[in-house]
């Protein structure tokens, strides 16, 4: 491996580092749990992206693999922050806090209803 | 062969995951992953009813890549706001955001777009799923972020969709 090579690399694995040490800082510094659920969500993302992008020019064989597990990151990052919401939403947020919906029905995670299109 | 390929695309894309997470092109490789393509959709046809239709499939390339530009600029935005900003003068807010969308995949895309870009969080939907209701970690003005939304990436997902 040339040294440009690792130069690229070692740029990538440190941002991912930072960007890591950033989000678990401000899960730590940020003061309302709905503010702390954007630390985690966001500066890891870039975080473990610039780790398996690293992690793909080091070993190009492995570049669909790592590709892959970008995926899984975006298809499932959102699904546990929406929970982790819903969850906050249900359990600590006052209904004065709270904007109204376009058609004054309610937000679903307090109705306990259905999302459109799907049966119970 | 609707009836045996109900997501045609999705039986493709799993079979590809297959045998890339296997790592070969052999033999047995190449077994599981077509019985994984045409098993796994047909075991979630009653979850999932009705396929959805893209009008313009290739939009959704362009809309990657927006998507992963907008990532990358949020994360330093969050990041700059995590590390310098006082506590006191971060304006957290709750928006509803009334939606034009009405297919269920790309109103949950679109939940999800929210969700990993500028600052941004889908938290709920209302009972009727025509509102999303999402929280900014930073937005001294709710309604341009409301707006930036529904013409940066609702727009683009109803093209899309159709």
């Amino acid at each position: 491996m040339n040294l440009a090579l690792e130069i690229v690399l070692s740029v990538f694995l440190v941002i991912g580092g930072l960007f890591g040490l950033i989000g678990s800082f401000g899960l730590m510094r940020l003061k309302e749990p709905m503010q702390r659920l954007h630390a985690p969500t966001k500066a890891t993302t870039v975080g473990v992206g610039t780790a398996l992008i690293a992690a793909g020019i080091a070993t190009a064989t492995s570049m669909p693999k790592e590709a892959l597990v970008s995926l899984f990151l975006f298809v499932t990052a959102p699904i546990s922050a929406l929970m982790l919401a819903r969850c906050h939403v249900w359990r600590a947020a006052k209904p004065g806090d709270l904007p109204k919906d376009a058609n004054g029905v309610g937000w679903a995670v307090l109705k306990d209803a259905s999302p459109p299109g799907r049966a119970d | 062969m609707r009836s045996l390929f109900p997501h045609p695309a999705l039986s493709v894309f799993l079979a590809l995951v297959w045998l890339v997470i296997a790592g070969s092109w052999s033999m047995a490789s190449l077994v599981m992953a077509v019985l994984a393509g045409v098993i796994v959709p047909l075991a979630i046809v009653p979850l999932w009813p009705d396929r959805p239709r893209l009008r313009h499939p290739l939009g959704l390339i362009g809309y990657i890549l927006i998507v992963l530009y907008d990532v990358v600029r949020s994360s330093f935005a969050v990041a700059r706001i995590i590390l310098f900003m006082p506590s006191a003068e971060i304006r957290s807010a709750w928006i509803a955001i009334p939606l034009d969308l009405t297919a269920p995949e790309a109103i949950a895309l679109l939940a999800g777009t929210i969700t990993m870009t500028p600052g941004t969080l889908t938290a709920d939907y209302s009972a009727d799923g025509r509102t999303l209701l999402v929280h900014a970690l930073h937005a001294p003005d709710p309604d341009a972020v409301r707006d930036e939304i529904k013409s940066r990436y609702e727009a683009r997902l109803k093209r899309i969709f159709g």
